[in-house]
């Protein structure tokens, strides 16, 4: 029921907007969120743009995993080190 | 496809699940509520991909599932009458009522549409001006701002046609509902969609009353992985708080405009859910100002008496006391083509995404 996908704003005209999904074409209206801009990626849900995708938000977040993967590797060789299990 | 592809990256998933093996040690119960989640979390396997310290258990995030039977025998009342167009989303179309649904009235000749948008909806109320267009508002947070815009925008245009008729319900009286009831839980994975319209602070109630952590999800197996990852964190250190792990969509708060809609066409009531009964203040109910789009005040209508089906656990695997698996209906009386209870017709019911993904 609250399945939305992210488009990408093609075309604006007053309050509604052409929006693309992986090639296909879909109207969405604008009427819930303000300062759309063409290129922009929102998150369409029945017919609107809910929200803006951020792509610096985005790309931070798998930064983050990165930071993940780096700390499973430093821990991978203290643990190799001391022989105990660490966490 | 952007901002999807990435989230399914399969060495990504690796490692988290290295992680979360990694860092779980007590023994804990996370419950999604919300129905993306459930099909999301079946149709890529996560359970088996988590230590066997960490169970996953679905609650009421399903609209369809969790909504009186009552109201889809309203809304095939309002099918049969010859002067009224129902325009739905197609969740609803194969619901049971009592002794019909609106796919069997559509079939009996009555006008049934499916539609996309409430927008939609507006577009057959102008061309069908001799006719009552009732819009079956079903749906949390996500949903119900575009049926506010509906009837804001029938209001301006002066569309008279336009009826709403709401099923709408907000999650956190649910969310906190199963904890006062005593479900066994250590944290809950929270609705990506439901917040990046509302925002977090309609669950900060969760930490500060209950100390259960609250950590809002995106729907791609990364997402959810990290969303797992971070409430096991929060757990371990005993720090339950609401984190968002879904930031690419999800603000902290929320779409302040869609939320005024919210405000502006609908108020409060007590409503019923299925499994938990009727909780106080946890459904919309359009205010007395657009009363004139209000399909309840303005179309009267004689409702057959309720029959709920006999053998069917819906209730209690809403409230993850009980899996699909436990009911002795499952891919036997009940499947999705024969559905018994609404779990298995929504397409993010419990039982039928247990039948799509992980059936044996």
């Amino acid at each position: 029921m609250c399945l939305s996908i992210p488009a990408k704003v093609e075309v604006i005209n007053g309050e509604m907007a052409v929006v693309s999904v992986g090639g296909t074409k879909y109207n969405a209206s604008l009427q819930m969120l303000d300062d759309v801009k063409i290129g922009d990626y929102i998150l369409m849900h029945t017919g609107f743009a809910i929200q803006k995708l951020t792509a610096e938000e985005a790309a931070e977040s798998l930064l983050v995993f990165k930071e993940f993967e780096e700390l499973n590797e430093k821990l991978d060789i203290e643990e190799k080190e001391t022989g105990k299990r660490i966490v | 496809m952007k901002f999807i592809d990435e989230y399914r990256d399969k060495d990504l998933v690796q490692k988290l699940v290295e992680h979360i093996k990694r860092v779980s040690k007590k023994q804990i119960s996370l419950m999604e509520v919300c129905g993306g989640h459930t099909m999301s979390i079946q149709k890529f396997g996560i359970p088996f991909l988590l230590p066997g310290t960490i169970k996953l258990i679905s609650g009421p995030g399903c609209p369809v599932c969790v909504s009186d039977r009552k109201y889809i025998d309203q809304a095939i009342a309002y099918a049969r009458l010859d002067d009224v167009i129902i325009a739905t989303y197609g969740d609803l179309i194969r619901v049971p009522g009592s002794t019909s649904t609106l796919d069997q009235e559509k079939a009996s000749g009555a006008d049934v549409r499916i539609v996309y948008s409430v927008l939609d909806a507006l577009k057959i109320a102008r061309d069908n001006l001799n006719k009552k267009i009732v819009f079956l508002g079903i749906g949390f947070e996500t949903t119900a701002p575009g049926s506010a815009v509906g009837v804001i925008n029938a209001n301006m245009e002066g569309i008279s046609n336009f009826y709403l008729f709401s099923s709408h319900k907000i999650m956190p009286p649910a969310m906190e509902a199963l904890i006062d009831e005593g479900v066994k839980l250590d944290g809950y994975i929270a609705p990506g969609h439901v917040s990046a319209i509302t925002g977090t602070s309609i669950y900060k109630r969760i930490p500060e009353k209950y100390r259960l952590g609250v950590v809002i999800s995106g729907f791609e197996p990364v997402d959810l992985l990290k969303a797992i990852l971070m409430l096991v964190y929060q757990i371990e250190k005993n720090d339950p708080k609401v984190e968002i792990a879904y930031t690419r969509v999800v603000k902290p708060e929320g779409n302040i405009k869609a939320q005024q809609m919210l405000e502006e066409v609908f108020e409060l009531r007590d409503d019923w859910w299925r499994g938990l009964g009727v909780l106080p203040k946890s459904g919309l109910k359009v205010r007395e100002k657009y009363a004139d789009h209000d399909a309840e005040i303005q179309i009267p209508v004689k409702v057959e008496p309720t029959r709920e089906d006999k053998g069917c656990i819906c209730g209690e695997i809403l409230k993850g006391i009980k899996n699909p698996k436990d009911c002795k209906l499952f891919a036997k009386a009940c499947t999705p083509e024969n559905p018994v209870g609404a779990c298995m017709v929504s397409h993010e019911g419990s039982c039928h995404a247990y039948y799509r993904y992980n059936r044996d």
